[in-house]
């Protein structure tokens, strides 16, 4: 179900809830008009029933709610008390309210002044009682803004920053401030510390620093105050138009030494020194990657240690010194700000493989004989560099399948009413801790019935299976399919949509489409921001700890017996929902003797493992979800199947990560010696030598 | 934990001038000896990072009985491998006594479970005697040579031979040297 | 490790609506009826973030800002309160307690997912 029909669903049963508690108390007041809890209460109720309205564009409901609510709120403040004629109205107002809940829960639709006597008995109460409410008059969520495609000239604005000394109390952060105005683009710092006072007469959370701002953006004036919304009234901001340098022309993108020293001058705004240079000389150093790395690694370990002595202080009960559980929780803070910075220097924007798209995109149009063109929207939105190097081929195959399959020939194009021109929308934005990147056209969207035909005629669907659009879509996602009726020279180069899905779960990232034919389809990448930590769960096999990737998770249960069966040759299945899951018994994969190895006394998790193909890791608990910092097995020792590295866990222990894709190849060998499988040798020729 | 962590840095870099001086005259080496049962075995010092008490390691998925597991050795995974069982004797039943050491060989860092550290000895080249050959034995190739110190026979080990020997290493490295 | 959100709210539609926005972007989201509820679940589990409605039964938003904001542990914690556009006193009355920001009704999901990334990404 759409989420927002399900919204919509709970919306008005709990709309149900609250009109009848608001009658109740209505009706108590009747008896009693001095009833404070119950008049705040019925304000509450009306409130909420506007609230969710706003939310659903329920105008006409929103309008009447939002008089009722302040003429409730003139008594509730005890601006006017409650009479019998008042009492009335109220009643005849909630019966109303009650039946406009009701015509948009039906879909029904009301005549236009229904609700007009109750609207003018409301207004007359109102104004008799002198009640205006200061604001604007209400309005639903009107639909997201559209992107704007035309880039505008960029501009150079100076902002002065002077925060008050209570900007913290509020817990604004100016770091993130910065980095809000970091998105609008690229921004030099300074900081005047003159004002820090000696260490004996510093209040811990008082503000002693201001700053001076240079944004060069394509943005307006009232997209930077947006920035300083929140603390507009903590602190004094100046915005000023600055003359375009002359050095590098207004078109001309700030080279990236200048986002590099915006960052650098961020970082260390804490230390000691005067105002930074505003203008002038760029200075940036170039920093051999290894010693980036190294830093990295440093930084992972103090936040091991760190988990580490907070698991230790934890532990121990009752008389810990509160000062040392106080500065611990500090050293962790400063210990996440300082990998989020140590990363950053490590973080590239996705513009260098953005930028690689226009030339593809003019030269296969040439060869298709179509129209196209690329448009971009943010391309500085920053990641690892490792992701940036392993994010290139799948949008390559992303961007030419979108040309390939989606654009159709300029003249059908027209005769579709469309633009003969199509367009390929390539965007980029972070996203709870993610890299989100979108590959948008306008073309045909996907066919479901060819792809659908393809999949029967390749046995890859049954006859007569009848999919959801959704499934159909994803099908495209199958090892080696193509829709192209000839192979092209384009797409039809053995490298299909699964290479590019394969890829993308490899970086721990996720795949989803979006297609409406006739519209054009979407493809949306889900990707970490580092390849140097991995968020993972946590489970149990014996007194061994594993970590499985969260992203190829589907969901963790306990099986009943009845549902857990042995094929033959060919392990145990799990029945779920009508699909049966290969079992692997990691226990026996991994050797682990002390492993519950049973399903129904343990857990199942299960995950996808490639192409959509699932398999339930049996397991013996899951102990919670983490971020783990990855750490090579292969430097000091060599590959394992199905394992695909390393971490270190709180307590200083090592953990091994899952390997999905590895294991599932791992656990078919397994499968196939079920009178060893822990004894089995592994399958490359790298067997022990104990054996001789 | 609180037994032995010694850290070997400061020590070798103190006993640098006199192995050289040494090598200068009389071609000695010093070797860091330690006990599996009633054997003695040494390493070259210059191959040993450190020593330190045992740890519990994490058991790795289908490895030989010598691979004890992997340890986090300062933020790095350090395997640690099993000398008795290595020889045939047997996994190692672990101890608090019982320690690691740290080796370097060429370009990985593993441990090495022993009983204990017995002795630093300064070794002339050529008091060194070559190992027998004996039928079948496949432990001659891990040692490089025996010597006789007072009453005791110390056999040194050849630990890139030792741990060559698993083609496991082999063929890592050659993937790592293809990446180089 | 995602964020942890708080989500304060007497309506359970404005609960699942932030909790499912939320969680589609990301976070991780725990939910309180009132600010009575909010502080025990708060006892529970520590967040990152706390985005309250004002109008409450129980103990209201400014209330639980309050009290919060006297509690050494929440002193730097975000918080946001949602408001109406009709509502510029309660907004001030929030802010004055010590509100890091606001959030308008009615908002769309967008908009949501901005405002709670501009305290806490």
């Amino acid at each position: 179900m759409d989420p927002t029909d399900r919204f919509k669903r709970t919306y008005f049963e709990e709309c149900g809830d609250l009109l009848s508690s608001a009658e109740a108390r209505l009706m108590s007041l009747g008896d009693d008009p001095q009833d404070g809890e119950a008049m705040a209460g019925l304000f509450r109720a009306v409130h909420s029933i506007k609230g969710g309205a706003g939310a659903f564009g329920l105008d006409r409901l929103v309008k009447f709610a939002h008089e009722f609510e302040t003429v409730l709120d003139g008594f509730r403040s005890g601006k006017a008390s409650l009479d019998l004629e008042s009492h009335a109205t109220l009643l005849r107002a909630l019966d109303t309210l009650a039946d406009l809940v009701q015509a948009d829960r039906s879909g029904l639709v009301l005549l236009d002044n229904h609700e007009a006597a109750a609207a003018a008995e409301l207004a007359a109460l109102k104004s008799s009682l002198g009640l205006q409410r200061s604001g604007a008059s209400p309005r639903s969520a009107g639909p997201g803004r559209v992107a704007e495609i035309e880039p505008r000239q960029k501009r150079r604005w100076r902002v002065r920053f002077t925060p008050s000394r209570d900007l913290l109390r509020k817990a604004n952060e100016p770091l993130l401030l910065l980095r809000e105005l970091r998105t609008l683009g690229a921004v030099k710092v300074a900081v005047d510390t003159s004002a820090i006072p000696d260490l004996a007469s510093i209040e811990p959370d008082g503000m002693y620093l201001c700053w001076v701002l240079e944004v060069e953006t394509a943005e307006n004036e009232e997209r930077i105050c947006e920035v300083f919304e929140f603390v507009a009234d903590d602190c004094e901001i100046a915005i000023e138009p600055l003359p375009p340098t002359s050095a590098d022309g207004p078109e001309e993108p700030l080279p990236a030494a200048a986002t590099a020293l915006a960052r650098a001058t961020e970082t260390d705004r804490a230390a000691q020194g005067a105002i930074a240079p505003v203008s002038g000389e760029q200075s940036t150093i170039r920093v051999d990657i290894e010693k980036i790395d190294r830093l990295v690694n440093m930084v992972g370990e103090i936040l091991i240690t760190q988990a580490m002595l907070s698991q230790q202080v934890a532990a121990v009960q009752g008389d810990v010194v509160p000062e040392l559980a106080a500065g611990l929780s500090q050293m962790a803070a400063h210990a996440r700000e300082l990998q989020e910075n140590v990363m950053s220097i490590r973080a590239q924007p996705v513009k260098s493989v953005f930028q690689r798209m226009p030339r593809l995109v003019r030269e296969l149009s040439a060869q298709l004989g179509k129209e196209a063109r690329v448009l971009m929207s943010g391309e500085d939105t920053e990641v690892d560099k490792t992701v940036i190097e392993q994010l290139s081929d799948p949008l390559v195959h992303m961007v030419r399948n979108a040309l390939d399959h989606g654009i159709e020939m300029p003249d059908a194009r027209v005769t579709a009413g469309k633009p003969r021109t199509g367009t390929i929308l390539l965007s980029a934005r972070h996203r709870g801790g993610r890299i989100v990147i979108e590959v948008e056209d306008d073309g045909a969207g996907i066919d479901r019935r060819r792809v659908l035909e393809k999949c029967v005629a390749r046995g890859l669907v049954a006859p007569g299976a009848a999919p959801s659009d959704e499934e159909i879509d994803n099908f495209i996602f199958l090892p080696g399919f193509s829709t192209a009726s000839k192979v092209s020279d384009i797409s039809g180069r053995g490298v299909g949509m699964d290479v590019v899905k394969r890829n993308i779960q490899a970086l721990g990232g996720r795949v989803h489409i979006d297609s409406k034919p006739g519209r054009g389809s979407r493809f949306t990448l889900s990707l970490p921001l580092t390849l140097a930590v991995l968020d993972g769960m946590i489970v149990t096999l014996g007194v061994e700890r594993y970590i499985v990737p969260l992203a190829s998770i589907v969901e963790s249960l306990r099986p009943l017996p009845r549902d857990v069966a042995r094929l033959a040759g060919s392990g145990r299945v799990m029945a779920l929902r009508g699909e049966y899951i290969r079992l692997v018994y990691l226990a026996q994969v991994f050797g682990c003797a002390d492993a519950v190895n049973d399903p129904c006394r343990g857990l199942v998790v299960v995950a996808e493992v490639e192409n959509g193909l699932k398999v339930g890791l049996v397991v013996d608990e899951i102990l919670g979800q983490q971020q783990v910092v990855i750490k090579s097995l292969e430097t000091n020792y060599r590959q394992i199947d199905g394992i695909s590295a390393a971490t270190i866990l709180g307590d200083g222990r090592v953990a091994l990560i899952l390997d999905l894709a590895g294991l599932g190849r791992v656990a078919e060998a397994a499968d196939a010696a079920p009178t060893a499988p822990a004894a089995l040798p592994p399958p490359t020729g790298s067997s022990p030598a104990v054996a001789q | 934990m609180s037994v032995t962590e010694i850290d070997l840095a400061p020590a070798r870099g103190q006993s640098m001038p006199a192995v050289q001086e040494a090598e200068a005259s009389a071609q000695t080496d010093q070797f860091i000896t330690f006990k599996v049962g009633a054997e003695e075995y040494g390493v070259d010092i210059m191959e040993v990072r450190e020593i330190k008490g045992w740890t519990q390691a994490t058991r790795l998925p289908n490895a030989p009985t010598y691979v004890r597991g992997v340890i986090n050795l300062r933020g790095t995974m350090v395997p640690i491998f099993d000398l008795r069982a290595r020889f045939g004797g047997g996994e190692t039943e672990v101890t608090k006594t019982h320690v690691v050491v740290i080796v370097r060989v060429k370009e990985r860092v593993i441990g090495i479970l022993v009983d204990a550290v017995s002795d630093i000895l300064s070794i002339d080249r050529s008091t060194v005697q070559p190992v027998p050959e004996m039928d079948g034995a496949e432990d001659a190739k891990f040692l490089c040579g025996l010597v006789s110190i007072e009453d005791r026979m110390v056999a040194l080990l050849t630990l890139d031979r030792m741990f060559s020997l698993d083609r496991v290493d082999q063929k890592s490295l050659s993937a790592a040297e293809l990446q180089n | 490790m995602s964020k942890r959100v708080l989500t304060v709210d007497d309506s359970k539609t404005m609960r699942d609506m932030i909790a499912f926005t939320l969680r589609q972007a990301g976070y991780e989201v725990v939910e309180a009826t009132d600010g009575k509820n909010a502080l025990e679940a708060l006892a529970q589990s520590k967040v990152d973030c706390i985005i309250t409605d004002l109008n409450m039964p129980e103990m209201d938003g400014l209330e639980l800002i309050r009290r919060l904001r006297a509690n050494a542990a929440y002193g730097a914690t975000p918080i946001l309160m949602l408001t109406t556009e009709s509502d510029s006193e309660k907004k001030n009355d929030g802010r004055a307690a010590g509100a890091t920001g606001w959030l308008v009704k009615p908002f769309n999901p967008e908009k949501l997912v901005q405002t709670v990334s501009k305290v806490c990404p």
